[in-house]
């Protein structure tokens, strides 16, 4: 047998598996996006977020200051019209939330921050659960993730016109800056309409699927306050408030479904459905004890929208996903710098 | 892998486990890198394809040990490449039990529900801890580059193999071909 014969084997097997290898890191490197880095990722988006005085350690990359609180959703039964998810069913579901500022700063000052956002997770029967993540805007700030980014980053350029230039570019944004500029404020986190502002797809037992957007409105009565009068008060008036509520007594909301009509823009939270659609009173969040976040049973749950029961999935909203990736990154993040932000004011990490 | 052992569905099984954890690591990847609505189903293939891989490797071991080893003469005979894919196949069912169990014990850690489908979960198998969150996540992440060397491993030796499977045939031809001349 000719001696050349094992050489041009070994030559051709050495060829395929630096072949094999190249072809996989290539495949790897465009799903991780090498070849695009223009590509929105996670890690850019949460960076994204973070003040020029860098993030803050420990705490959620957004929404970073907030306050815990338990309670429950008393389901009217009403919901199962459109959803098969069990929690719709009459009776009541414990909850876990969190009252927050729609700010990366988590000693913000509470007069200081319009947004205002409260989350939710609602266990129902065996390991179901839904979690949500709401503000008190009636919009939101942009169509899609990517125009949100690059909000992101015209809100904190130094460029003087950067702002201007990204509301001239997108016009959807006068929506939310409206609210935000001649809106009403409120002096307690009780008064608040929170707002899922992202559409989702409801099914019932039936099979029926319909678009859907929800909203926990105040049972109380909501009195607006000048901007003015909220920051005479403390640093931290909106927990005050809270918590001395909360200790008086329960506090509710009731929780409010609306349902599209064929052609709603469901892709789209910057634009508001027809006020004319139909509502369902699908139940009441009673929020029964307030507690600091720092040790509090809210600290380490991740409130990503898209954690839905059966009978509720997203929609072509192309914001859940997006938040998901955000809230994920974010929470891998602070997890990781837990001792940043001790459990105990001492600063004991235990 | 080692084929001088293996029965025909285990080899099927073997490949279909291969590519699977392909997927799998795609996926993984995609999932970090990337906020578009097909992170959703990224997570969905990577969770499901995940703990199904944990059950195959699991079926996989079950019908090895029910059937009896080779002896010990007949594993000295063989040569030191087929002890070397032997190795890399314990390797591999290894990273595929621990890789899944990492996932769920991470996403247990971090308090999420481990949902595989609408309605179907999977219960925490750790409490809650940002400390073990952590540790998980990057044991998740370290060890699924481990994989992707193991699976490129197992793919270069099945080439060799295929490779020296034509080697033998060229040879054996040139060996057969006089004798049937003398017949």
């Amino acid at each position: 047998m000719p001696q050349s014969k094992p050489v041009s084997g070994n030559t051709a097997f050495l060829v395929l598996v630096g072949l094999l290898v190249v072809l996989t890191g290539a495949a790897l490197g465009y799903v991780a996006g090498w070849f695009s880095p223009d590509r929105l990722t996670p890690k850019t988006l949460v960076h994204a977020f973070a003040p020029a005085s860098g993030p803050p350690l420990g705490h959620r990359r957004n929404h970073a200051k907030g306050i815990c609180f338990t309670g429950e959703l008393e389901s009217t039964g009403a919901g199962t019209e459109i959803s098969r998810a069990r929690i719709f069913t009459r009776g009541s579901y414990p909850v876990l939330g969190r009252f927050n500022l729609g700010s990366p700063d988590p000693n913000a000052s509470d007069a200081a921050v319009r947004i205002r956002g409260m989350s939710l997770l609602i266990s129902g029967p065996d390991a179901e659960e839904w979690r949500t993540a709401m503000i008190n805007a009636p919009v939101f700030t942009t169509s899609t993730p990517r125009a949100f980014y690059e909000l992101l980053l015209a809100s904190k350029s130094s460029d003087p016109n950067a702002m201007a230039s990204f509301t001239k570019q997108h016009p959807e944004f006068a929506a939310f800056a409206s609210w935000a500029n001649n809106g009403p404020w409120m002096g307690s986190f009780a008064e608040e309409r929170f707002n899922g502002l992202n559409s989702f797809i409801f099914e019932n037992a039936a099979g029926v699927s319909r678009a859907v957007r929800w909203s926990f409105v105040p049972e109380t009565t909501a009195t607006p306050v000048s901007p003015a009068q909220l920051s005479t008060k403390g640093p931290d008036f909106l927990e005050q408030d809270i918590t001395e509520r909360v200790a008086r007594g329960p506090v509710r909301w009731r929780l409010i479904v609306t349902v599209a009509s064929r052609g709603d823009p469901t892709a789209d939270p910057t634009r508001a459905w027809p006020p004319d659609r139909p509502t369902i009173n699908v139940g009441a969040l009673v929020v029964r004890n307030i507690e600091p976040e720092r040790d509090g049973p809210c600290r380490e749950i991740n409130f990503d929208p898209t954690v839905l029961p059966a009978g509720m999935k997203t929609s072509d909203d192309p914001f859940p996903a997006a938040r998901s990736a955000a809230y994920a990154r974010s929470y891998d993040l602070r997890t990781a710098e837990a001792r940043d932000y001790p459990r105990t004011v001492t600063g004991d990490a235990q | 892998m080692n084929e001088i052992n293996a029965t025909l569905p285990e080899r099927l099984l073997h490949w279909i486990a291969l590519v699977c954890a392909l997927v799998v690591l795609f996926s993984g990847v995609g999932i970090v890198s990337t906020v578009q609505p097909k992170y959703l189903s990224l997570i969905s293939v990577h969770k499901l394809l995940g703990i199904s891989l944990l059950g195959l490797v699991l079926v996989r071991i079950a019908t090895r040990l029910g059937r009896p080893a080779p002896s010990v003469s007949s594993r000295r005979a063989a040569n030191p490449l087929k002890a070397l894919s032997r190795l890399l196949d314990r390797l591999l069912y290894a990273l595929l039990i621990a890789l899944p169990l990492l996932g769920w014990g991470m996403l247990s850690a971090g308090s999420y529900p481990v949902e595989l489908a609408p309605g179907l979960y999977l219960p925490p198998i750790l409490p809650q801890s940002d400390t073990l969150h952590t540790i998980l996540r990057e044991a998740h992440a370290y060890l699924s580059l481990a994989l992707l060397v193991v699976i490129l491993l197992e793919l270069a030796a099945a080439l060799s193999q295929l490779l020296a499977r034509k080697e033998e045939h060229r040879i054996s031809d040139t060996i057969v071909e006089p004798c049937e001349q003398e017949a």
